[in-house]
């Protein structure tokens, strides 16, 4: 229960947790760009080497991080086989060849760069949510998008739906588990047969999940309506964000790797010869 | 404080399945005064608390907050600020998944500086004791404690009357008496005006007055002598408080107990003075 209310955060003080969640986000947003900007091996190495020093300061332990790469190990394994297998060349010799797979040297090579990326587009953000708390994270999210007020768009209440529905998740887990064991009790069996077997057993489930969650929503707006809410009118906020210095140097690193990536690869000032060196 | 006059209360008024919850009911409540309203389930008791802070607006008659019509829609607000109502379930009141952020909903609300906010979440949550939990989350608290969390959260926006409607009803006794514990300090010294609805009546016996709901109906209304109407208090679907039966019984059998005994501290002292 405890794991869904905190998504997966990880309780420690670091400078990294420490960091306002809107240069975290911010800065997971410049990474993405970032990675999809790298083609040289030695762009992988860097970011790889930044995101170990980051992991290093945000005192996660490491495998904690790597774990979720297992939620997308077919995802990547399975991109990899398929890019090597359907890399074809006219011009070069393939490496390997059974029948009508062959197997290319540049086949392997895309198939490890794409595989690189994967894992690092995923290790980054999982790293933001290790260390920020969805209420952090939603507040951040409500700050930066601020301006799309502007337009009229409706921020303020996404922000309040998005931390009512985390702040709803452990209750109507809770309220799962109770009516599956009053169904239980009642000689239901959601535990075998085919997987349409088992789907069909869930709806005397969701039926009654789904009446109290409206019942819920209901008693929750008046009680919203009772502390004088009002929505986003004349609304103020305990807790203001404010940058430190911390975060002006967290986004100076982050603008500087970023910078690095993109002389290496558009070879600015000529500068990408240093790549060549290492 | 509170003005309720000629108020009607019709559910899905011109409908097929229209049913009138409050006919026909009047009554105040006093600045500072610590009322129990009591009734069984379909009482209208609900409705009233519904209708004191302008959720509902009554069909007719008319109620009154500090001088304010509940059905201008444009007081809406300055009526909310003055009348705070407590829910009956504690996990349905709370809009937060960090304690302090929960509370600071209210005075968030009002559009408070920063630092004010974050004072009065301090003393609110002082108030019913759950200071030390400012920056927990709710969800691993007893019944008894996350209710009193509900009442930081209605506390916060500082309101003068404090509705609470069965907000005990989902606890076990020892969450009873914490929360009961919490209102009663809150009317006695910070001098707040407390509506309490509820149909246990131990709780009711610690009100000032106690009005007595049937079928949308005010039943009876008045201080502990309300006690001594046995019939009273069981037609309209109630039963009276241990002290006051075993008292009651006592007199039957021709002990003499004087006064009205309603506590189980003062039935102690009738029988052993």
């Amino acid at each position: 229960m405890k794991d869904v209310t905190i998504g997966q955060y990880y309780p420690v003080s670091s400078p990294i947790h420490r960091l306002d969640p809107r240069i975290k986000l911010l800065a997971v947003i410049l990474y993405i760009v970032a990675i999809f900007f790298i083609q040289k091996f030695v762009g992988f190495a860097l970011v790889a080497v930044f995101l170990l020093a980051a992991v290093f300061l945000s005192r996660v332990p490491l495998l904690k991080v790597l774990r979720s790469l297992r939620a997308v190990l077919f995802l990547v394994t399975f991109t990899m086989i398929i890019s090597v297998l359907f890399y074809s060349s006219k011009t070069a010799e393939p490496l390997w060849a059974w029948g009508i797979i062959k197997i290319y040297k540049q086949g392997l090579i895309n198939a490890a760069r794409m595989g690189l990326r994967l894992i690092l587009l995923v290790l980054g953000p999982s790293l933001l949510t290790l260390t920020t708390t969805p209420t952090a994270l939603t507040d951040g999210l409500e700050s930066l998008l601020k301006p799309l007020a502007l337009i009229k768009l409706p921020i303020h209440e996404l922000a309040i739906i998005m931390s009512i529905a985390l702040r709803l998740i452990p209750t109507l887990m809770e309220e799962t588990e109770k009516i599956m064991n009053a169904q239980k009790a009642r000689c239901a069996d959601f535990d075998t047969g085919n997987i349409f077997k088992r789907a069909k057993a869930l709806i005397p489930v969701l039926i009654p999940l789904f009446v109290s969650s409206f019942r819920r929503a209901d008693e929750l707006a008046d009680a919203m309506d009772s502390r004088c809410y009002r929505g986003a009118k004349g609304r103020t906020r305990m807790k203001r964000l404010k940058l430190h210095f911390r975060d002006f140097a967290a986004s100076f690193v982050m603008l500087a790797l970023f910078f690095v990536i993109l002389v290496l690869r558009y070879n600015w000032f000529g500068w990408a010869f240093v790549a060549a060196l290492i | 404080m509170i003005e309720v006059r000629n108020v009607k209360f019709v559910y899905n008024e011109g409908a097929e399945d229209e049913k009138e919850a409050l006919h026909n009911v009047s009554f105040t409540v006093n600045d500072g005064e610590f009322v129990a309203l009591v009734g069984h389930n379909g009482s209208g008791k609900s409705t009233l608390a519904r209708l004191f802070n302008g959720l509902l607006a009554p069909s007719s008659g008319i109620v009154k907050v500090d001088g304010m019509d509940t059905s201008d829609k444009k007081a809406l607000f300055d009526i909310r600020k003055t009348v705070g109502v407590v829910f009956q379930n504690p996990d349905n009141q709370m809009v937060a998944s960090v304690i302090e952020d929960d509370v600071a909903f209210g005075p968030e609300n009002l559009g408070l500086a920063s630092e004010e906010i974050s004072e009065r979440v301090e003393w609110a949550l002082k108030s019913v004791g759950m200071a030390e939990h400012r920056k927990g989350t709710p969800f691993r608290l007893s019944g008894g404690q996350k209710q009193r969390i509900a009442i930081a959260g209605v506390l916060a926006v500082k309101p003068k009357v404090m509705v609470l409607d069965e907000s005990t009803a989902m606890l076990d006794p020892l969450g009873r008496d914490e929360v009961m514990n919490v209102i009663t300090r809150l009317n006695r010294e910070e001098k707040m005006t407390v509506i309490m609805i509820t149909h246990f009546m131990e709780e009711a016996a610690l009100a000032d007055r106690i009005i007595v709901m049937r079928d949308g109906r005010v039943a009876a209304e008045g201080g502990k002598e309300i006690f001594r109407k046995r019939e009273l208090i069981e037609s309209a679907g109630l039963e009276l408080p241990v002290a006051a039966r075993i008292a009651a019984k006592l007199r039957e059998r021709g002990l003499d107990i004087e006064g009205d005994v309603t506590l189980p501290g003062e039935l102690i002292d009738a029988l052993c003075p």
